[in-house]
């Protein structure tokens, strides 16, 4: 999985540079976030800019960062939804659940 | 009144890295449907998430894992409806579950939820040598 992360300070900004988060590479995400927690980092943007598809697996793995950073008294938050991709958020009420903002730096700027 | 005939029928390895193959077909059938007036660009997206979805828990949970084995999948378009089978080879999967998971943050359970949404019927049934998933949708 193409996947840039960068500690921009407030938080760690990992960028998603695929077409899509299925169940082919979501396990690989989860894997990426669940090292950064065990290095102590608790604050991520994910920005899903570049995601055209989101399916149920991917969806699963954001929630799971979501609930590893708040156990850690942290945070997960979303930038870039594509339009179908905010949609998928909507039919699984997952928009409740996440912070998500316009671009990366208006989501690294709410920490 | 002028319909729409497409068949498609592929075999492909039991492995998560041909969904974005299989995804891709669902959404060029709806791209290259010539007789739809619906949200062409929305269709497109629904039938590449209900087959990475179906093709997924196939995967998954009833063939197991098994790389050896395959999946197959049709797509079927006769008198404006619009039918997917995903076929398996092993003990089936429980597509009973037809709402959300109670818990908001549960990381699992709504693939099945979403097929449900998106598609008008729903059948999983057994076959000679394992079962197959038909979701219909009305063009």
């Amino acid at each position: 999985m193409n996947l840039q992360i960068d500690d921009k300070g407030s938080a760690i900004l990992m960028q998603v540079q695929e077409e899509r988060l299925d169940a082919h590479n979501s396990g690989e995400l989860k894997t990426q976030m669940l090292k950064l927690f065990e290095d102590g980092k608790s604050n991520l943007v994910v920005d899903l800019s570049d995601v055209r598809f989101v399916d149920s697996s991917g969806l699963g793995a954001l929630v799971s960062g979501f609930k590893n950073a708040s156990s850690r008294n942290g945070s997960l938050k979303l930038s870039g939804l594509q339009m179908q991709v905010k949609s998928m958020f909507e039919l699984t009420r997952l928009h409740r659940v996440f912070e998500i903002y316009n671009d990366a730096e208006e989501a690294l700027g709410s920490f | 009144m002028a319909t729409d005939q497409i068949e498609v029928d592929i075999k492909v390895p039991n492995q998560t890295r041909y969904l974005c193959l299989i995804g891709h077909i669902g959404e060029n059938v709806a791209r290259a449907l010539k007789h739809y007036s619906g949200d062409r660009e929305k269709l497109a997206y629904d039938l590449n998430l209900v087959l990475t979805e179906a093709m997924a828990n196939a995967i998954t949970h009833a063939n197991e894992g098994d790389p050896e084995k395959k999946v197959h999948i049709e797509i079927a378009i006769v008198d404006q409806q619009l039918a997917l089978r995903v076929y398996d080879h092993g003990q089936g999967f429980d597509i009973s579950q037809f709402d959300l998971p109670h818990k908001p943050l549960a990381e699992h359970g709504r693939g099945v939820y979403i097929i449900h949404t998106v598609m008008d019927e729903v059948e999983y049934r057994p076959t000679d040598d394992g079962h197959v998933l038909e979701m219909k949708k009305n063009l």
